[in-house]
């Protein structure tokens, strides 16, 4: 955890200490700025990546119900673009934690075990690389909107597993294998969606 | 401890009692409409006539005077060179963008005008779409002045969901120039949403069809009480009922060419060829079969329309539609199954054919209770009043197009992809690629294509001071921002020196500062007087958020002061309290640093024994107001 003293810091509207985590000051009331933070303590969640959906959900939406910048629009342009600085750290947040694969991307960076899922292009794993290579060569043969259909779904299907494989090596504290996962993860995302849009192409034209 | 957080500092501005409600505006392509909405009751205000909608037509008279609406409507036919309409289509735009629209569009174009925002050349003037907007502005702020019997300075102004940045700054500078504040832009789909009270309803996914005169959006939302969360967003901000009014006057024009032959026509049988076409359009949503009349060369033609015949020749466009909204639905993630309720919004939905497009793409009936062509302004009259007198209501939408920067070899790199949420900051680290590089170009797009050329270029600008160092060296990190409204802000800095600049983003066919001060200062309405009222108005409220401050620490830590010094602030407050009911902004001004100066010491002693309780291990949460709730 932060050092006591660091998690404090002046107010700037009444000047007084206020946590450096708070969305107002508990003094004046005055919106503050977004802290640093990770995106688990701004949204008020446990660090896993085990995640309740519903219980990110209920903690974004209330806390935007505060801080839009909706609730500021006759305020001073001070507070207007704290309350944006806000807002916009909590999307950023919210962003990042509702999809696993971010998720689990940012907890390994947060756990000091960083995985580039933007370095593209390579795998070094051969088995995924044959996997990948074979899921990709279907999908190019299909011709049908309901072998299409059937892809899309094998590929979601896999995903989950995925997930669930990332959460097993979370919870073994086994790292390495939750970074290999999420790269495994990534690619069948990247699969998923291409099917999807390719089921729509077919839809369009019967 | 959970303080009253959102009305401390709220404070009235001088004059309040004379200043009106805030409005709601749906600035339209063929009509706007302005409501006013009070206790959650809306009104949408209409002339004598009970007209709501006011025409979006501006004529501009050899005496210099400025008419709007229906009047200005009546004079197209008569006098076309005096006449604006549709101007909404021009909004952000520059010459090169409308060059496939030539021919098609009822303006007569400044061809002289290089660059930047595209100029009307009206009866011996030149203007920009933004002046046409802002008359346009003038005259539903003039109604709603006359039907409050007080001043108007503040609009909610909704632009459809799928306006590109520089036209939603198009938009803000018109009502600018109006002397209206935006509160917020808000996308048409989301103001239906809202009109609808959709979230008091089932929760659940719903869509809003809104094809107007101009454009069509498809927004995704996702309801649950009291939030309007934004799932996907899709359109086309050139694609509407006006473009089935033209396909409508050229199926008469060919019929009457193919057996008089062809001729040129003059600007005024073009507009009324368009007037004809666009009563046919109105009367076939009631009626199956209709004769309208053309005249060319001062002779008339007859020409009969039946539904089938119009239903062909709107297909095309509504077949366009439907390609969007399957697009959109794919976007968000979901499937058509997945959609609990259809609204259709715009007086384009009226047609026969739409709703039954609509209903074979959803497999449900739509909602079309609320009349299409007001639904949007009573939406934004919702929200300004939530805006202005609070609300639990929560509007979360999100970028309509993708935003990006040109890299090497045209090639566009996505920094924010579309619909993301909004608000929205994105950074990127650049480098330099020359040794001793000082400057370099950035270069932002909005749009989905690959390349940068098929995209809508909507900025650029130097970053100059660059310190010369190794090619690679320098580290600058671009921030994007997206604020609520849409809007872009970019700032840069340099790791490695700290030098920070921040770039006004203008866009390409936007209007500079230098001729928006010009026009503010050619409109009198914009007087002087009114901007230092305004300045005047934010300081007082600043002023008097500062004393509230004060106020409420001295309620928890007075213990820290001795008896002078708390005298010495009390007069300080005093002296501010004074100086706002003289209205004299200086003094004021000078009365606040006063105040910050004999606190200073008041605050040092607040922040240490906040730190000392820190350390001797006091709950930080004594001085949090708990996270979540």
């Amino acid at each position: 955890m932060n050092h006591p003293a660091s998690a404090i810091a002046p107010c700037w509207s009444c000047k007084g200490p206020v946590a450096s985590r708070a969305l107002f000051c508990s003094v004046c009331g005055a919106v503050q700025g977004p802290g640093v933070v990770d995106h688990y303590t701004r949204l008020g969640l446990p660090r896993s990546f085990d995640i309740d959906q519903d219980a990110l959900e209920r903690q974004y939406l209330g806390l935007q119900r505060r801080v839009h910048p909706d609730r500021f629009a006759s305020k001073s342009p001070r507070e207007k673009a704290l309350s944006q600085a806000q807002a916009t750290a909590l999307n950023d947040a919210h962003d990042t934690l509702k999809d696993p694969l971010r998720r689990a991307a940012y907890l390994l960076g947060l756990l000091g075990s960083p995985v580039d899922l933007t370095a593209c292009g390579t795998i070094n794993d051969r088995a995924l690389l044959m996997e990948q290579m074979e899921m990709r060569e279907a999908l190019a043969e299909a011709e049908t909107r309901e072998r299409v259909a059937q892809l899309a779904m094998e590929a979601e299907s896999a995903m989950i597993a995925c997930q669930c494989g990332i959460s097993a090596a979370f919870n073994a504290n086994d790292l390495d294998q939750a970074g290999h996962l999420a790269i495994r993860l990534k690619y069948l995302s990247r699969l998923a969606e291409e099917a999807r849009a390719k089921k729509t192409r077919i839809t369009r034209t019967p | 401890m959970l303080l009253q957080l959102h009305e401390p500092g709220e404070s009235p501005a001088p004059h309040e009692q004379d200043r009106g409600l805030a409005v709601g505006i749906d600035l339209g392509t063929t009509n706007s409409v302005v409501a006013l909405a009070q206790g959650g009751v809306v009104e949408v205000l209409r002339d004598d006539d009970g007209q709501a909608l006011i025409p979006s037509v501006v004529q501009y008279d050899e005496d210099g005077s400025v008419i709007v609406g229906r009047e200005a409507r009546r004079m197209i036919l008569e006098k076309p060179e005096q006449v604006v309409s549709s101007v909404k289509r021009l909004m952000g735009r520059g010459i090169e963008d409308l060059k496939s629209l030539a021919g098609t569009l009822p303006f007569r174009l400044d061809s002289a005008a290089e660059g930047g925002m595209v100029r009307l050349r009206v009866a011996g003037r030149t203007l920009t779409p933004v002046e046409v907007s802002a008359d346009i502005l003038r005259a539903l702020r003039a109604r709603a002045e006359a039907a409050q019997g007080k001043e108007v300075d503040r609009a909610v102004i909704t632009v459809p969901a799928y306006f590109d940045d520089a036209a939603r700054t198009a938009t803000k500078d018109a009502a600018r120039l109006a002397g209206l504040e935006v509160l917020r832009l808000v996308n048409e789909p989301t103001a239906a949403a809202l009109a609808y009270g959709l979230d008091h309803g089932a929760e659940g996914l719903y869509a809003v069809y809104d094809l107007g005169g101009g454009t069509f959006d498809l927004s995704i939302l996702r309801m649950e009480k009291g939030v309007f969360q934004v799932r996907a967003t899709g359109g086309d901000a050139a694609l509407g009922g006006d473009d089935i009014d033209h396909a409508v006057a050229e199926h008469f024009l060919a019929e009457r060419a193919a057996t008089r032959g062809d001729v040129t026509l003059t600007e005024g049988e073009v507009m009324q060829a368009l007037a004809a076409a666009r009563v046919a359009k109105e009367c076939l949503s009631t009626q199956r079969e209709g004769d309208w009349m053309i005249e060319v060369g001062g002779i008339a033609t007859r020409h009969t329309l039946s539904r089938e015949t119009l239903d062909a020749l709107a297909a095309p466009w509504l077949d366009r539609t439907v390609a969007i909204c399957r697009q959109v639905i794919e976007d968000a993630g979901i499937d058509v199954a997945d959609i609990q309720g259809v609204v259709l919004v715009g007086g384009s939905t009226r047609m026969p054919l739409v709703r039954s497009s609509v209903k074979a793409l959803f497999g449900r009936d739509p909602l079309a209770d609320i009349n299409p062509d007001e639904v949007v302004a009573v939406g934004a009259a919702l929200q300004a009043e939530a805006l202005t007198a609070g609300s639990d209501t929560l509007l979360l939408d999100v970028t309509p197009l993708s935003l990006g920067i040109e890299t090497m070899g045209g090639i566009v790199e996505k920094l924010i992809p579309r619909n993301t949420p909004i608000p929205v900051a994105m950074a990127q680290e650049f480098t330099t690629y020359q040794d001793g590089q000082t400057a370099m170009t950035i270069h932002v797009v909005q749009g989905e294509r690959e390349m940068v050329d098929q995209n809508r270029s909507l900025a650029r600008f130097v970053l100059r001071g660059i310190p010369p160092m190794a090619a690679g060296a320098a580290r600058i990190r671009v921030t994007f921002t997206v604020d609520a409204d849409g809007l872009l802000t970019v700032t840069a800095s340099e790791g490695s020196t700290g030098i920070e600049q921040q770039v006004a983003v203008k866009p390409s066919y936007g209007l500079t500062e230098d001729e928006m001060a010009t026009m503010l200062r050619d409109s009198l309405e914009h007087a002087r007087e009114d901007m230092d009222n305004r300045l005047l108005a934010e300081t007082v409220v600043e002023a008097r958020r500062s004393v509230l401050a004060v106020q409420a620490a001295l309620g928890v830590d007075s213990d820290l002061l001795s008896a002078d010094e708390r005298k010495g602030i009390d007069a300080a407050i005093a002296e501010v309290e004074r100086t706002i009911a003289l209205s004299d902004r200086d003094a004021v001004t000078a009365a606040m640093d006063a105040l910050e100066a004999a606190t200073k010491i008041f605050a040092e002693r607040r922040m240490d024994r906040g730190i000392r309780q820190a350390l001797a291990g006091v709950a930080i949460d004594s001085l949090d107001d708990a996270i979540g709730g």
